[in-house]
């Protein structure tokens, strides 16, 4: 829903500072967009031959007619050019290409004439959809911005005043300026106060005094797009303006410098929570346990599977929880995933116990099996799993992106990590598990039940891996290889934060993610990941059981 | 067997080592040669079924075995059947030479349908040569090869990259370039023979952004933000990815996530296809593009009976159809012709047929074998659509001839392939000699 | 000398597996080369590189058995020093090429003249001399080794930790190689050779010469480990491996011996990628992948650790049984065969195939040796594997 209203409506404010609109493109339709609003009033009857014309040329299925129609539609001042020109834009115009006749699909589904309004029982069977390419697309953007650039809807004219910032038409200033006269919310205020000094900083005939103040105002924007409107002024300017531009721009620049540390930042914590995520049932298996779990990402891949297997149930049965079809899946990729723990423990690990190098051999084969397994069952290539709308797009603060999928992730791991962490110290059952884990043989005689704990913790760590394939589902791929391209990083982490100490784990991903970030803007991807390999192997020399090193005799088992 | 074995050769007395010895040999030679069935012309289908590649490549054996069968219900070739004979090099690259020599000599097989990587087609390549058989290669590609042993009916970059980018430069006015891509060769020459044409065209250099991540990249948030930076600086921007595979996922994922959209900086990829597109949810990248010569969706008698049957044979009536699977029919038509041309399976004979045969593909038009060993095509370009497909809005006028050789870059400038004049992969026309630019 | 040092350790199985191998050798060559093709006692040329192939792994495997079965260094990375062997001698077969590539460049490899590479790279020099990219085929592995084991050695760096980072050095190698800047020719690697030594790599008799080559090399690694691990140096090896605390306060200098022993294994790594890449004809940067190295270790453990024979044999069986499960109509469910086989060696043959063969052949030996009143005791100290971690 919310991509839908994406592709009509120009993005709300806080979508798209920062997001570059093409300039220029449609000057031509933006005069025109601007004379309807001045003799729309007075001119319905003369356009209406035209209108209907201009409506029957979306059956010719040609991208540069469609063009041609919509700009005649946009200023014809008809009623229901905004229908169709928001319909257009919605893939809900249909055309008949024989009887040239234009239909609307309505949002509640009844269909109407394009041209005439009327309603109409159902479609014609070879009525086809009216296509689009992304040039029209901004066309019918541009268009709808300028019908709604007086809206009575605050957010709407604040997207109509940036798609004016961007484009900075002289044309618009009339508007621009009367809009700002009798504008009220603050908001809205500041966007057309932005939006006429755009105009202005690139008007031919403005004053320096203009310009100046023009600059002064953009410079108080102060992101991206501020400064593509200043480096890209003309160097027809005079001395001062030139000169006032060059600063600004270096101040823009300093704080942008500035910012991109902060992102550099948020990357890395982005990254480390995914790495976190990933390590943490390694954490539990392998630093705890002492099981070289190989087949750990193959956890995280059938959690990820499990996911996909609940939408794809939502989607077929249950359409309306698809939102909430992540919430579903935690649990049960927990379940799924941690019983096949339990299982595989039961199965193949007790009896490698004391022979950590002999379960790597047999999880590696494990992991083989299971790869193969699910692509025999769901097939080699991708499946879809889609974002619930809380999981999509992203917001600003201050100049940086922030996504809503890496924010959650973080989150969530954060709350995994915390839950693990409560469960080991407050319950019963970690208790257990950290007595098994310190000295099987006396926790055996205190009447701990060790085979039992080893198994419930086996399905623990791997049930953690398997919603960590929810969250993976998120931003990665779902399909055989998922687990793969993440069991070595996981292994670093564990190691780099000292085996058997899961704070060490918190610490080792996220330095290890906030390294590579900052390293990667430098370097390039390929070497700041090859660097970060080189300094854990240069860290272990120095501290060769990892950052939190578990003390005492027990290391030396 | 082998416990047994060891079994053996510990209790053997010295003297009865040799005949140990003679023994193994013998077991040995037991896994030589099959015999060849003479009433089937056996087909070799090379296509890793396991690891990183089986999620592009599985597709592509199916491919072709749908369409032995097809052959096979109406009569076979030259009176006999088809037989299929598959192998699982796992992508794994030493592996494709074994395999591809097994085919050819134990197998006997008389053509292969197979590769999907430049890596696995330069592995096989001294094998298809050494023992002359024949190797259909269904991907695009980055070109700079013409071998007497190899089909070639992927896309060469003239056929796939330059015309996207006069798309975009033309219809879209687009002015500074991102030209991504994963490391390795395809990438490397495309976006190198693109570098090339754009300055050609009037492009500085600091309009141009090249960037190389490796196979399988997942985080994506450091290089969409650049590429969002790159594109606002006042000048219309699109992105060229030639990243591959996996990486595609993730990258879209993200792209979607911050917000950049096609009506802002449209993506341009060459190796995202419908399969590709089947594991992403397409409705925030609308109308980003993508070039190919086959689209699912382009509406031709015979692409919707080859889409109608496909899925009959699949028994699965979602099953889509891709770019390198219209490769495999029209490299496996040609073939067939060829062969019913010489009477004969015998890899010279039908090496020397095959320039020249014309096979119809699926968009409409007539593909041609060139004696370059490459295939005529038409280029499309098309829009991702809400359903996960593509729109097409844009196709060249005619077929375009593939070159073996691109014209761009200054090593091969000079170099053409023709096996039907010259005799020769890497002729150089100005001093009209065989063997490469030489000194 | 030297001869009575290397056979002097020399057992009965040992005895028989060199001459079996040395057989092999000679053999399948001769008859590849001498019966008329179509004898069903000819051995096609396919199945000679097939063979040469694993004669290679077998090589690789005897160097990781010396050091993880001896000395209990789990390397999950030697597949890193196979490759750089690779990598060497692969550098030497494209320099062989010379003006034979497609763009015809009498000194630039073809992919680095479609790179613009103005020139070779420093590091490609050298490389047209044999002499020179054998010597480096021991030097580059050989040398990391040493490296990578004075460093992780001096510092105390054991068990899964050395093994994790092992892997993290052939994870980072295999990214740099991906890397084309890096003017290895990058995932595509080198291939397309011509020549080596003059002679023609596809000809059936250089074919046969390699794999006689390896055989050779086979049974030269095989004396090598054997007369390491039953010197005293070996035994230190093993007490190392069972206890390496209680050898280092006895006053053994641990890290010199396992340094010692890491850096010969990836000499003997290193040699065997050297013979492999001409016999497959491809050497690129998926031989650096940590799944290799792994495989590479389970070849070990399937043949049985801790015994030289094995860790041979295991890296044939365990191949063998790939090439045959990726063929015919089981080719898609080969993963599950070659999974199952590494889950049920580890939980029924932890000892591997010969380890678990020698236990049930041990004490029926023993008492058929009885009379003959040889002492097996030098053996038994070797041949028995004990996993102790």
């Amino acid at each position: 829903m919310r991509t839908e209203e994406a592709a009509i409506l120009p993005p709300p404010p806080t979508f798209c500072r920062g997001r570059p609109v093409v300039a220029n493109v449609f000057d031509r339709l933006r005069t025109l967009v601007l004379s309807v609003f001045l003799i729309a009033a007075f001119a319905l009857p003369a356009f209406a031959g035209a209108f209907e014309d201009a409506v029957a040329k979306f059956a010719n299925d040609e991208f540069s007619d469609t063009e041609e129609a919509i700009g005649t539609i946009a200023t014809s001042g008809n009623p229901l050019a905004f229908p169709i020109i928001s319909a257009l834009g919605e893939d809900r115009l249909s055309a008949d290409p024989d009887t040239r006749k234009v239909f609307i699909t309505q949002a509640d589904g009844k269909i109407i004439d394009a041209a005439t309004g009327a309603a109409v029982d159902k479609l014609p069977d070879n009525a086809a959809s009216v296509r689009l390419n992304n040039r029209l697309r901004r066309t019918v953007e541009a268009a709808l911005g300028g019908l709604t650039l007086l809206s009575p809807d605050p957010v709407k004219r604040i997207a109509a005043a940036q798609s004016v910032f961007k484009t900075h038409d002289e044309t618009m200033l009339p508007v621009v300026d009367g809009a700002l006269a009798k504008e009220t919310n603050k908001a809205a205020k500041q966007a057309f106060a932005e939006a006429r000094a755009a105009i202005l900083l690139y008007k031919q005939d403005a004053t320096d005094v203009e310009k100046l103040e023009a600059i002064v105002a953009v410079k108080a924007r102060g992101d991206q797009e501020a400064m593509a409107l200043l480096t890209g002024l003309g160097s027809d300017q005079s001395p001062a303006v030139a000169s006032a531009a060059a600063n600004a721009t270096a101040a823009i620049q300093r704080t942008l410098a500035l910012w991109s540390t902060v992102q550099n930042a948020w990357y890395g914590l982005s990254l480390g929570s995914v790495l976190l995520l990933a390590a943490i049932g390694l954490a539990i298996t392998f630093g705890v346990m002492g099981v070289i779990n190989m087949a750990h990402g193959e956890m995280v891949m059938i959690g990820a599977y499990t996911t996909f297997v609940v939408q794809e149930t939502i989607r077929t049965s249950y359409p309306g929880l698809f939102d909430y079809s992540l919430l579903i899946a935690v649990p049960l990729a927990f379940i799924v995933a941690g019983a096949i723990g339990v299982l595989i423990e039961r199965t193949i690990i007790r009896f490698l116990y004391g022979r950590p190098l002999e379960t790597l051999l047999a999880t590696w084969g494990l992991s083989l099996v299971l790869q193969q397994a699910v692509r025999t069952a769901f097939g080699p290539t991708n499946r879809e799993v889609g974002n619930p709308s809380w999981m999509s797009g992203a917001f600003e603060l201050g100049q940086i992106t922030i996504t809503y999928n890496r924010l959650w992730i973080l989150c969530f791991t954060l709350a995994v990590f915390a839950i693990l962490l409560a469960m080991l110290r407050y319950t019963a059952l970690g208790l257990e598990m950290r007595a098994v884990t310190q000295n099987r043989r006396m926790a055996a005689s205190m009447g701990i039940a060790t085979s039992r704990v080893d198994a419930l913790t086996f399905g623990l760590g791997s049930g953690i891996a398997g919603i960590a394939g929810v969250a993976l589902s998120q931003i990665d791929n779902v399909s055989p290889n998922l687990g793969q391209s993440y069991i070595i990083d996981s292994f670093m982490v564990v190691v780099f934060g000292g085996v058997g100490n899961l704070w060490g784990t918190l610490v080792g991903a996220f330095t290890l993610g906030i390294a590579n970030k900052f390293l990667e803007p430098v370097a390039g991807a390929v070497l700041a990941k090859i660097a970060i390999l080189v300094l854990i192997i240069l860290f272990i020399q120095k501290r060769p059981r990892g950052l939190f090193a578990l003390k005492g005799r027990a290391v030396e088992a | 067997m082998l416990t047994q074995l060891t079994h053996d050769i510990a209790t053997l007395s010295r003297r009865g080592l040799l005949a140990a010895s003679a023994g193994l040999v013998l077991g040995l030679a037991a896994f030589g040669p099959a015999k060849a069935a003479d009433d089937t012309i056996k087909v070799g289908v090379l296509h890793s079924l396991s690891g990183t590649m089986a999620i592009s490549e599985t597709t592509l054996k199916d491919t072709i075995l749908f369409l032995i069968d097809e052959q096979n219900k109406k009569g076979g070739l030259l009176g006999k059947k088809l037989e299929a004979v598959v192998v699982d090099p796992a992508s794994n690259w030493p592996l494709f030479a074994e395999k591809a020599r097994e085919l050819i000599t134990k197998d006997k097989v008389a053509v292969v349908f197979g590769c999907w990587t430049s890596v696995s087609r330069k592995s096989v390549l001294p094998v298809f040569k050494e023992l002359n058989n024949i190797l259909f290669y269904p991907v695009q590609y980055e070109g700079e090869e013409s071998e007497r042993n190899v089909f070639y009916t992927g896309a060469a970059p003239n056929q796939q990259a330059i015309p996207a980018v006069d798309y975009l430069m033309k219809d879209e006015k687009v002015k500074r370039w991102v030209l991504a891509g994963t490391d390795y060769v395809y990438p490397r020459t495309t976006n190198k023979i693109l570098e090339a044409y754009l300055k050609s065209k009037g492009v500085k250099q600091e309009d141009i952004m090249i960037n190389y991540t490796p196979f399988g990249h997942s985080d994506w948030q450091t290089i969409v933000a650049d590429i969002k930076k790159f594109g606002s600086a006042g000048k219309k921007t699109a992105v060229v990815s030639t990243i591959n595979g996996d990486a595609n996922v993730p990258f879209y994922k993200e792209l979607g996530n911050q917000g950049i959209k096609a009506t802002d900086i449209p993506v341009v990829a060459f190796s995202v296809g419908e399969e590709e597109l089947a594991g992403i949810d397409t409705k925030p990248l609308l109308g980003h593009l993508a070039a190919w010569n086959y689209f699912e969706s382009i509406k031709t008698p015979a692409n919707e009976k080859f889409i109608k049957e496909w899925q009959a044979y699949t028994k699965n009536p979602k099953r889509t159809t891709n770019d390198p699977m219209e490769a495999h029919v029209i490299g496996f038509n040609m073939w067939v012709k060829a062969v019913e041309k010489v009477k004969s399976t015998d890899a010279d004979k039908v090496i020397d047929a095959l320039p020249g045969t014309e096979t119809p593909n699926l968009t409409g038009g007539v593909s041609k074998m060139l004696p370059n060993h490459h295939i005529t095509k038409p280029v499309f370009i098309g829009e991702i659509k809400a359903n996960g497909q593509f729109d097409v809005v844009w196709k060249t006028p005619g077929l375009v001839a593939g070159d073996a050789w691109s014209k761009e870059l200054e090593g091969s400038k000079d170099l053409i392939g023709d096996w039907v004049g010259k005799k020769c992969g890497n002729y150089n026309t100005k001093t009209n000699k065989c063997g490469g630019q030489g000194t | 000398m030297m001869p009575h040092v290397l056979t002097r350790s020399l057992d009965r199985s040992a005895s028989i597996f060199l001459l079996v191998v040395a057989a092999l050798g000679v053999l399948i060559p001769l008859s590849n080369l001498l019966l008329p093709s179509g004898s069903i006692f000819q051995v096609p040329t396919y199945l000679v590189a097939l063979f040469g192939k694993y004669v290679c792994y077998a090589v690789l495997a005897l160097s990781i058995d010396l050091i993880w079965g001896y000395c209990g260094i789990l390397s999950l990375g030697h597949g890193a020093f196979f490759a750089l062997g690779g990598y060497a001698m692969g550098m030497y077969l494209m320099r062989q090429i010379g003006s034979r590539g497609v763009y015809g460049n009498p000194i630039l490899p073809d992919f680095m003249v479609f790179l613009n590479y103005p020139k070779l790279p420093w590091y490609w020099h050298g490389f047209d001399m044999f002499w020179f990219a054998a010597l480096m085929v021991l030097v580059v592995p050989g040398l990391l080794a040493f490296c990578f084991g004075w460093l992780a050695f001096r510092s105390r760096v054991t068990g899964v930790y050395l093994s994790i980072i092992t892997q993290a050095m052939t994870y980072a190698l295999l990214l740099a190689f991906f890397r084309n800047d890096f003017g290895f020719g990058g995932n595509n690697g080198l291939t397309d050779f011509k020549d080596i030594l003059g002679f023609n790599v596809q000809a059936d008799g250089t074919r046969a010469a390699l794999f006689l080559l390896s055989c050779l090399a086979l049974i030269i690694a095989f004396l090598i480990c054997r007369a390491v691990v039953t010197s005293k140096l070996g035994k230190v090896l093993i007490a190392v491996r069972d206890a390496e605390s209680r050898t280092r306060f006895l006053g053994y200098r641990v890290e010199s011996y396992k340094l010692f022993v890491f850096t010969l294994s990836a000499c003997m790594a290193g040699v065997a990628g050297a013979l492999y890449v001409p016999q497959v004809g491809i050497i690129n940067p998926g031989e650096f992948a940590p799944g290799n190295s792994i495989e590479a270790v389970i070849w070990v453990a399937v043949g049985g650790r801790g015994t030289l024979i094995g860790a041979a044999l295991g890296a044939i069986v365990v191949n063998y049984a790939k090439t045959y499960f990726t063929s015919g109509p089981l080719a898609p469910y080969w993963l599950f065969m070659l999974g199952a086989l590494f889950i049920l060696v580890t939980l029924l043959l932890p000892k591997g195939l010969i380890g678990t063969f020698n236990e049930w052949w041990e004490p029926y030996k023993a008492r058929r040796l009885s009379d003959a009143a040889e002492s097996a005791a030098r053996e038994d100290g070797v041949s028995e594997p004990n996993p102790a971690e």
